[in-house]
């Protein structure tokens, strides 16, 4: 985006946000920006309940994989080849064309240390960004929005589709947003009695910082509303998009992104990959909605100039076990695959060499990749924040990827 | 009634030693015998009721049968969960049955089967209000507990650290005050401990490492309850559990002097609870603007603080879990072996808006919709319906009648502010008193006023305050 047509939006949005700006918010504070924005932006794909990544990038030169999977294995002649002995499970056609144009990296083995097979507790330190052992209340993307953001239009600055704010954004100052549909959240924000209320609210020194916490909360949400309406209004895409809540979501995310919303991070789930049991049918369904979705979703963004200041990356919170189990299914395992899809990718392709399975732990992959290195690299490298302030330090950022 | 300086702090009291003033359940107008009084209702000890189920391994089942059996103990999970949260709102050992919350979050696991579960909050209520150290070794001899910190898998040829840690981070002397040796060395004491198919208590002297071990400068042939004693006589865990009380009953703002007095005086007693508490709630400090009103209600203080305030029906008697999901706190499921982080993060702007738009859907039998993220941790996948717990609606009646015999004295015009000195425990501002007052004009019923002031004050920010 041209720097005019940011310093712009900038004025639009400071105007739209003036609205609302009630006196006991400075005005100054209505809506300020992200200090150092360089107009990219980042959107997070979470494949929820552990997609089995062994059929999704599959080794099918690898007799070991065969052997491990019986029933579930994927014939070599249907699947997609890309290089090095890999190939995509024969549902990702859409992103095997998005490799074949050179957007799409494929990252073999990510993962941490000792690993934890429960859902609950491995989403946590993919979104908080912690070590197994280590117990944080703030998300790696919520930090990245108190490293960076000022004023009290940050929670726009990161926003999900959703009803509900997962872990990953929030952070100790600022908490992104979750909106699952511009207009609806737009009208839930004009309830009448609340606005008054907001509007009557003012900063009293003998009140607790709570309230007025509680207040600022809310007519935050009022004026992000207001702003996200405004901007949405003006979308036109001829984009098809595929059926279903996925896709649906991508859309919402790229109405966003072409309208000029100046939103940093975009965040959505595609849910249902816990195949203990029938898994076949279940991923192969999940992995063409997630295939067909993102392709429209790049398709969109290319056709309005967008795609190359956006990054997108989709991971899960697990790999599942090499061997199947007993009902054509897979139980919980450990390292996995991620995905990085854009415009600017400095290394498309296969990024590492596939996982080793004749050196396993305990009939698990071993990661090879950390993935807060990866966080490190988008954060340093394609946001240009501060990414040893959001991580701690230790974690270096990986040479030539973005 | 009319609402005086005194019954503001009986409400303080019973919002934050319990879950709330419940209308027709009053307490004496002097703190201190206020305190007495709860003091005494909560030596009442009432525990939850086994599961009707058959504790059988699941891990030796397969396919449909354990797809079933898996079932069967979600659902009973799910109505421990009922089960406690309506004896939150119904008990009247209040201050027991908040001590018990208190608990949950400090020894926080997250257990799948139901017996265990019971049995484990059974132990925390039993133990709530005694002195710390007979709390310390029920829980640390407990099967959930042993089980959720792999304290089974703790053998002689193949130490297990993960109960070590947390006894010594979370659960006495809090990070910083001992070494990774201490944690090797604790651990080693542990081997042994485990639980039998009964679920009880088993001490396997085979698995157990009878070598000298050395502990925070002790070295001796130390087992478990020596790391345990060793533990209660360092008088940091004595700090680390006050302030850990003082931050969940008073105020997320330690004052550190009044923490320091208060830890003396609990090591000095000997960890002795109900006192601790009782200098707590007693305190002048306690009833000072700063810190009434200043609690961000957790998402269970919430509901059961509306339970008990109007008598709420739900349609579907599940409905309050959903309602714990979406709004951040699912009884028996902490985020993690350090509970639930509470204060400011229970809030972000989904969280408030749905909290703010909760009170009058419930209150006027309203269909709330609620989206939930999936869990697939307790609802294992299921091949047709992917999005499986997509939108539900929640629906509940209320029962005014005993809130309106509360205000039956009350004149109209002082209407608003009775009812917001009421309902909320920060003060209202002026300009928002006369919005309130204004919306009952033209209402002629005093049925309708109430419920309609009502309705606005639970959707106000201030009503998420305690």
């Amino acid at each position: 985006m041209s720097k005019s047509r940011r310093d712009f939006l900038k004025l639009s949005a400071l105007a739209s946000g003036m609205l609302f700006v009630p006196n006991f918010l400075h005005a100054s504070q209505g809506m300020g920006l992200l200090g150092n924005s360089n107009g990219r932006r980042l959107v997070v794909i979470q494949l929820s309940g552990g997609n089995d990544g062994l059929n999704t990038v599959i080794p099918f030169e690898d007799d070991l994989y065969y052997k491990a999977r019986p029933s579930l294995a994927i014939n070599s002649g249907k699947v997609l080849q890309l290089q090095n002995g890999l190939g995509f499970h024969p549902s990702l056609d859409k992103m095997r064309q998005l490799y074949d144009q050179g957007f799409l990296t494929v990252m073999n083995s990510v993962g941490y240390p000792n690993p934890d097979r429960s859902h609950f507790r491995s989403t946590d330190i993919w979104h908080t960004a912690s070590a197994s052992d280590e117990y944080l209340k703030t998300g790696w993307l919520g930090r990245y929005l108190d490293s960076c953001c000022t004023g009290s239009s940050a929670a726009h600055m990161a926003l999900e589709i959703d009803d509900s704010l997962s872990l990953a954004l929030k952070g100790e100052k600022y908490n992104g947003m979750a909106v699952q549909d511009v207009r609806r959240f737009y009208q839930a924000s004009q309830d009448r009695f609340l606005k008054q209320m907001a509007k009557t609210h003012h900063h009293d020194a003998h009140e607790h910082h709570q309230v007025d916490y509680l207040y600022k909360t809310l007519i935050n949400s009022q004026q992000s509303a207001e702003y996200l309406h405004q901007q949405v209004r003006a979308y036109r895409s001829n984009q098809e998009y595929p059926k279903g809540e996925f896709s649906k979501n991508l859309k919402t995310i790229a109405e966003l992104i072409t309208s000029g919303v100046e939103s940093r991070v975009y965040y959505a789930s595609l849910s249902g990959f816990d195949t203990h049991i029938r898994q076949e049918a279940q991923q192969a369904r999940l992995l063409q909605e997630l295939s067909e979705g993102l392709y429209s979703f790049v398709q969109d963004l290319r056709q309005h100039q967008a795609f190359d200041d956006t990054l997108i990356v989709v991971f899960s919170e697990f790999g599942r076990r090499v061997n199947q189990n007993a009902s054509n299914g897979t139980d919980h395992g450990t390292a996995n695959n991620l995905f990085l899809i854009g415009g600017k990718l400095q290394k498309a392709g296969i990024y590492n060499a596939a996982p080793n399975l004749a050196d396993l732990d305990a009939g698990d992959l071993k990661h090879q990749i950390d993935f807060r290195n990866i966080y490190a690299t988008l954060l340093q490298n394609w946001m240009q924040a501060d990414a040893g302030a959001v991580l701690g330090g230790s974690f270096k950022a990986l040479d030539k990827l973005v | 009634m009319t609402i005086t300086l005194d019954t503001l702090k009986t409400q303080h009291l019973q919002w934050r030693a319990g879950f709330g003033p419940m209308p027709g359940q009053d307490l004496p107008s002097r703190i201190p015998q206020a305190v007495k009084q709860l003091l005494k209702e909560s030596k009442q000890l009432q525990p939850l009721p086994a599961p009707d189920l058959n504790l059988q391994n699941i891990n030796n089942l397969q396919g449909e049968a354990r797809a079933a059996a898996a079932k069967m103990q979600r659902e009973a999970l799910q109505d421990l969960n009922c089960q406690w949260l309506n004896q939150m709102s119904t008990s009247k050992a209040q201050l027991r049955e908040k001590m018990t919350l208190f608990w949950h979050g400090h020894f926080a696991c997250r257990l799948r089967y139901p017996g265990v579960v019971q049995v484990q909050n059974n132990t925390l209520r039993k133990y709530a209000l005694s002195p710390f150290p007979e709390l310390l070794t029920a829980i640390s001899k407990d099967p959930g507990m042993l089980q959720f910190l792999n304290n089974q898998q703790n053998r002689k040829q193949r130490p297990n650290e993960n109960f070590a840690r947390e006894l010594l981070e979370l659960f006495t002397l809090g990070r910083g005050h001992y070494t990774e040796n201490d944690i090797r060395e604790a651990a080693r004491a542990f081997t042994g401990w485990g639980y039998n198919v009964q679920g009880e208590f088993v001490f396997r002297a085979r698995q157990h490492d009878t070598g000298s071990k050395t502990f925070m400068g002790k070295t001796g042939n130390f087992n478990g309850d020596d790391i345990l004693q060793i533990l209660i006589e360092n008088p940091r865990t004595a700090i680390f559990i006050t302030q850990k009380i003082y931050t969940f009953f008073v105020s997320e703002k330690v004052n550190e002097d009044h923490v320091n007095e208060l830890s003396k005086w609990f090591y000095s007693s000997g960890y002795n609870m109900e006192g601790l508490l009782e200098k707590v709630f007693t305190a002048d400090w306690f009833y000072t603007s700063e810190v009434m009103g200043s609690h961000i209600k957790s998402p269970v203080e919430l509901l059961v603080g509306m339970q008990r305030m109007f008598g709420l029906e739900y349609t579907d008697k599940r409905a309050p879990l959903v309602l714990q999901r979406v709004l951040g706190q699912v009884l028996f499921q902490p985020p993690n072996v350090s509970g639930w982080a509470g204060g400011l993060t229970w809030i972000d702007s989904s969280s408030l808006a749905f909290r703010l738009r909760m009170g009058q859907a419930l209150l006027q039998d309203a269909a709330l919709e609620v989206a939930l993220k999936p869990d697939d941790d307790s609802e294992p996948s299921k091949p047709v319906q992917r999005r499986a717990d997509g939108l539900r609606v929640v629906q509940a009646r209320a029962d005014f009648q005993k809130f309106i015999q509360e205000m039956v004295k009350v004149p109209e015009h002082k209407l608003a502010e009775e009812m917001s000195l009421f309902l909320l425990q920060v003060p209202l501002q002026k300009q928002k008193l006369a919005i309130l007052q204004q919306s009952i004009v033209g209402k002629t019923s005093r049925e309708e006023k109430i419920t309609t002031l009502a309705l606005h004050l639970v959707s106000l920010p201030e009503y998420q305050l305690s």
